[in-house]
């Protein structure tokens, strides 16, 4: 029997990136436990293994063992497909993430669309699921998410546009190879093409946290305002896929900020580049992710969308302005 | 202004009495008694002069006048017995007097509701009481002069039944919503 | 905001914020009418943990009254101790030797710079941030630790007798209660710098949440809330007891009337609150801790005595009234949060939702003293 070794490569990278996301997921909920609790100048989770390490495991086990309660009056069809809606696109999304110049699923030429179009997704998933499960916070909260994915989408797709004309290309792999040999060759220090390439990044950095609803900009879950908003009504797994793909949109966005601004897995000295690089920039995005979150206090919901409106998509258009006019004169 | 301008304003707007009371030892400075009717234009008086609200609350004074009557009757039986004395050391006869002489209906208990004012800038706490019978306990809300009273009348209405007429939202405010019940009357058997 | 109030609120809803909800602090509800996330109508709904302790009052002794008041305010218990034992010397003329004036003053500055320092935790744990909490209680803890050493417990004191305290400090105290004002002045500047100027923090509470002065009188509120509104009203300075009046100390007094004056007026309390601790501490009499002639059955004479003090939400005043006998005829408990919540409902008409609850989160509420 023959089998077409492309297939077996898919399957492969399809188990892999699931098991990535979830091992993410996992260990993410264990970084960020272990780094708020530094920044809050406790230990954290220290029982469970050696530094808790198998703590989300524990956790893991305790989520899957507890009864799906489905409360009278919800839509149980969206409620159920709600987590689902969040979680998939998130996987879909790793399919087309270069991890290095070989470790990529599929290798398209528009992957930067394909990723921004799943990404879209995810509000859906969350408005469908706070909709349907018929409380007041998860309806004040879906209201909010959706704004606020309008709002911050625009500037962000601005300032992607910029590096899509600067690049030339929608390939992610061929962005990252633009960018190789040494830090002063990233985007984010890509002078040449716009002096508001950093200013670029903070506002592409903002909108992720925006996207990914994360504090300060946490307006769908704002657990002293609505409770759990979006999350209210979920117990058990519903609740933890939620969780697991909200953790892997986190890493979608530090792996698509990566490999937009930091050179993906290109070594910032020019030496070994490698899918260690990548990990490690993508990495210390998350971790910048997690600081700022148990630093700030929450900012209010017309405050988020005035930054927006009022700062990040006139700057993102400046920005796109300044490009497109410097690419033509030089 | 003062505590002495505001005592003569008091006693302008009806109060029936108005007493300067000693504030170390007491801790308020004027202890003023009104009708229920003079009590919003009492109150008029102490919001003109920028006073704030500190509280409202009752006190239940069941048994007071049976007290009374105990305390005139053994005052009186005191007095006839000094009489008595005097009289058998002048060597008369003792006058017959009688002790139980009016044992007439006891007038009925009272209500009363206190309210207490202080002013932010000066000291001169205010306590303005006002006395009602205990069969109908009705006294006009001060609510639209004192928002702040809406909340310490609803208090004190769930506690003794002080009915505060013309209160927008007399409903039970610290106690379960269906509570029909004053716990702080003193005939209250839980 | 204009748009807002122009168009008819027709499609509104009920949002029931509480009994349990992570704002309240407590078992608070407030029922919310709702245009979108604008609050049309909030009526706080009270009572979940009313526990008549007016009630109670007027069926046990004088004396056994007393552990009552610390289960009111759970986080100023010395305080609500310091307003009844001090009505009740007023009227049964009690004297208190001087230096348990001075025991009650520090100790009970001390629990106020505990309330004031949870309140913080909290309340910016109310906006959003979650790591100053855990860097209050840090601080708290050694508060905590003091007092235990010298009430006997942690939150719900009972230490004031009539006529003094139950028991005189020891060196350690001393030691321990200038060690940690030293600590807490090395960390209010970090406090400053971390959270006061964010300026995530200040967006949120500038210019929200305005109580105007003639809106706290109307409505009877006292501490913090007033002096955040303009209005300089401290019963230390007012209506001055204890040794108050020897001590030097100022009352932070902001005129913004917004969150952000009430937060900073309680940041700055925190400083006089110390700044008096070490005052009493220099000057610390020796003698006796309890007066001697204090009568083991307490019988005030007829009448009716009223006594307020400030505690870290304002002035608690207590009214008894007394019948000669040994328990009180009627004891009024006046709450500080109840008049100041009071407001509530008028102040957050026409604002959104997480500006409503960080103005719940500025009045620093304490439910079992609302409730009672």
């Amino acid at each position: 029997m023959y089998v077409d070794p492309e297939i077996i490569r898919l399957l492969a990278f399809l188990i892999g990136v699931i098991a990535f996301a979830a091992l993410n997921a996992a260990y993410l909920v264990w970084l960020e436990r272990k780094e708020a609790a530094h920044i809050q100048r406790r230990i954290g989770p220290k029982e469970v293994g050696p530094f808790g390490l198998f703590q989300p495991l524990v956790d893991g086990i305790k989520l899957m063992t507890k009864q799906l309660i489905v409360p009278a009056g919800v839509d149980p069809v969206l409620f159920k497909i709600a987590p689902i809606l969040v979680m998939v696109p998130a996987i879909m999304s790793f399919v087309t993430i270069p991890f290095s110049d070989t470790l990529v699923a599929r290798n398209l030429d528009i992957g930067l669309l394909a990723i921004f179009a799943f990404a879209s997704v995810n509000v859906l998933g969350l408005l469908l699921g706070a909709w349907g499960s018929r409380n007041k916070y998860a309806v004040i909260s879906a209201a909010r998410v959706v704004s606020q994915n309008v709002a911050y989408e625009i500037p962000m797709l601005v300032t992607v546009v910029t590096l899509v004309m600067i690049s030339g290309t929608m390939n992610l792999s061929k962005i990252v190879g633009l960018q190789m040999g040494g830090f002063w060759h990233w985007n984010i220090f890509n002078f040449s093409a716009s002096p508001l390439m950093p200013v670029a990044f903070l506002i592409f950095f903002v909108c992720m946290l925006a996207e990914t609803n994360r504090a300060p900009f946490d307006m769908a879950e704002a657990e002293s305002e609505l409770v759990a908003g979006a999350f209210t009504e979920y117990s058990g797994m519903g609740f933890g896929v939620f969780f697991m793909g909200e953790y892997a949109n986190i890493v979608i966005g530090a792996s698509v900020a990566t490999i937009l601004f930091l050179g993906g897995w290109d070594c910032p000295f020019g030496l070994f580049p490698g899918v260690h690089w990548f990990l490690i920039k993508m990495y210390f995005l998350i971790f910048t992710v997690i600081w700022i979150r148990w630093t700030y206090p929450r900012t209010t919901f017309y405050g988020l969308l005035n930054l927006s409106w009022k700062i990040l998509i006139p700057i993102s258009f400046v920005n796109l302005i300044l490009t497109s006019a410097m690419l033509k004169v030089f | 202004m003062n505590c002495a301008a505001i005592k003569q304003k008091l006693a302008a707007s009806g109060a029936e009495s108005v007493i300067e009371t000693e504030y170390a030892r007491k801790g308020f400075a004027l202890d003023v008694q009104v009708a229920p009717e003079h009590l919003v234009a009492a109150v008029s008086v102490l919001d003109a002069e920028g006073f704030f609200i500190e509280a409202v609350t009752g006190v239940d004074w069941l048994g007071e006048q049976a007290a009374l009557r105990k305390e005139t009757e053994a005052k009186a039986a005191a007095e006839a017995k000094v009489k008595a004395e005097a009289a058998a050391a002048a060597g008369e006869e003792a006058p017959a007097v009688a002790v139980h002489a009016e044992q007439g209906e006891l007038p009925e208990d009272v209500l009363e509701a206190v309210y207490d004012f202080n002013h932010y800038e000066y000291l001169c706490r205010v306590t303005i009481r006002t006395r009602m019978v205990r069969s109908k306990p009705e006294v006009p809300t001060i609510s639209q002069i004192y928002p702040g009273a809406n909340w310490h009348e609803r208090e004190t209405h769930d506690f003794f039944g002080i009915i505060f007429v013309g209160h927008p939202y007399l409903v039970p405010l610290l106690l379960p919503e269906d509570a029909d019940y004053h716990p702080l009357l003193k005939d209250f058997r839980p | 905001m204009s748009a807002f109030a122009e168009s008819e609120a027709k499609e509104t809803f009920v949002l029931n914020l509480g009994p349990q909800h992570p704002a309240t602090h407590g078992v608070l509800r407030v029922k919310l009418t709702m245009d979108g996330e604008y609050i049309v109508e909030a009526e706080p709904v009270l009572g979940y943990i009313h526990r008549m302790h007016e009630k109670m009052g007027e069926n046990r002794t004088w004396a056994q009254f007393l552990p009552n008041t610390g289960r009111m305010d759970y986080l100023h218990a010395l305080a609500f101790n310091h307003g009844y034992v001090s009505v009740v010397e007023r009227a049964a003329g009690i004297e208190v030797p001087e230096r348990a004036e001075y025991l009650r003053v520090i100790t009970s500055e001390l629990n106020r710079v505990s309330s004031h320092l949870l309140w913080f935790g909290a309340f910016i744990l109310d906006l959003g941030g979650f790591s100053p909490l855990l860097y209050a209680f840090d601080d708290r803890e050694h508060i905590l630790d003091l007092l235990e050493s010298v009430t006997g417990s942690r939150l719900t004191y009972c230490y004031f007798r009539f006529g003094g305290v139950y028991n005189d400090i020891d060196g350690d105290f001393v030691v321990g209660a200038r060690a940690f004002i030293k600590r807490l002045r090395g960390r209010m500047p970090m406090y400053h710098n971390l959270v006061t100027k964010n300026i995530i923090l200040m967006k949120r509470l500038r210019e929200v949440g305005p109580i105007s002065a003639e809106m706290c009188r109307k409505y009877g509120a006292t501490g913090p809330v007033c002096r955040g509104s303009g209005i300089n009203f401290d019963v230390r300075k007012h209506e001055p007891y204890s040794i108050y009046p020897e001590m030097d100390f100022e009352v932070p007094v902001y005129e913004q009337c917004d969150s952000m004056a009430r937060y900073m007026v309680r940041m700055d309390e925190i400083e006089q609150s110390l700044r008096i601790v070490e005052q009493a501490l220099d000057k610390l009499p020796e003698g006796p801790v309890m007066a001697d002639k204090v009568p083991k059955i307490i019988k005030p004479p007829k009448g009716d005595y009223y006594h307020a003090v400030e505690t870290a939400r304002g002035s608690f005043g207590v009214r008894v009234v007394s019948d000669g006998s040994n328990t009180p005829y009627r004891l009024k408990l006046r709450s500080p949060t109840y008049s100041n919540l009071s407001l509530y409902g008028e102040a957050c008409q026409g604002m959104l939702l997480p500006d409503a609850l960080a103005l719940m989160g500025s009045l620093d509420l304490v439910i079992p003293e609302i409730d009672r």
